[in-house]
């Protein structure tokens, strides 16, 4: 049973950061393609982190908990370079695809 | 007069609290030594490192404050299940955006932490803030009604961090 929620978990990470990584492939633009790293960080890291959590609960004796570590500074820290990343995009002025909505003048 | 010296010993005690966790969860360990050792490492940390932080910030409601991290994490579940349909989607179909978001949050922590759920939650990457900190630029992924996405953001995000949030 537990290890078909792992092997569950796990695959579903992979699939999330695959998709991801797709989106970083081919997503047209630097700031449509800032979104895919987002998601990769997000649930797909955060499932494969909670069969980590799982796995080593449940077959060795103590309570494995530090993977949550992992979690927060990834949220911390994701955001962070993102929006550095898009703020220098935006200072050297990066193209961006024709039809991006603005509500600049 | 208890309250005084509490306050001496623990300018900050949610900032406390988390390296106290941070610590026994880097050891992984519940062991009574770790305990112990994390909890001196947790109050004089802040002590040492109060003049970095530039104003102190107090939490003025925890339970809204964890209340919210749990209506992030449902909303970052359902926006990445979106998104990667919106990636696996044809590319010109989306229609990606920038928009400004006028801020009604005034204390810099809670403005990071609006920038940082507003990434966090997929589709959607704050970019920049203006100077005045009044105005924050996001980009959406695709965006049908950005005047909606600002509503949703400023009513779901905005409004629990303008409580939980009071500089002091």
């Amino acid at each position: 049973m537990l290890d078909w929620i792992l092997a569950g978990l796990v695959l579903l990470g992979a699939v999330f950061t695959l998709i991801g990584s797709i989106g970083l492939y081919k997503l047209p633009d630097f700031y449509m393609r800032l979104h895919g790293p987002t998601k990769a960080t997000t649930l797909g890291v955060g499932s494969i982190l909670m069969a980590s959590v799982l796995y080593f609960s449940f077959t060795t004796e103590s309570v494995s908990l530090h993977e949550i570590l992992v979690t927060l500074f990834l949220f911390i820290t994701a955001p962070v370079s993102a929006h550095l990343m898009a703020k220098s995009a935006l200072h050297i002025k990066i193209r961006q695809v024709e039809h991006t909505q603005s509500d600049q003048e | 007069m208890f309250n005084i010296t509490l306050n001496k010993i623990l300018p900050n005690p949610i900032l406390s609290l988390i390296l106290w966790i941070i610590w026994l969860l880097l050891n992984n360990t519940v062991a009574a030594g770790h305990i112990v050792l994390g909890l001196i490492f947790a109050i004089l940390i802040p002590m040492w490192t109060a003049s970095f932080r530039p104003e102190n910030v107090r939490v003025k409601a925890p339970l809204t404050l964890f209340k919210y991290f749990g209506i992030v994490l449902w909303d970052i579940v359902i926006a990445n299940l979106m998104v990667a349909k919106l990636i696996m989607g044809r590319n010109d179909k989306l229609m990606p955006a920038f928009f400004r978001i006028e801020l009604d949050i005034q204390t810099p922590l809670g403005i990071s932490f609006l920038a940082n759920t507003i990434s966090l939650t997929p589709g959607t990457v704050s970019c920049d803030l203006t100077k005045d900190r009044r105005y924050l630029l996001v980009h959406a992924l695709h965006a049908e009604d950005s005047s909606e996405i600002i509503k949703q953001i400023k009513q779901r995000y905005e409004t629990p961090l303008i409580k939980v949030f009071a500089s002091c």
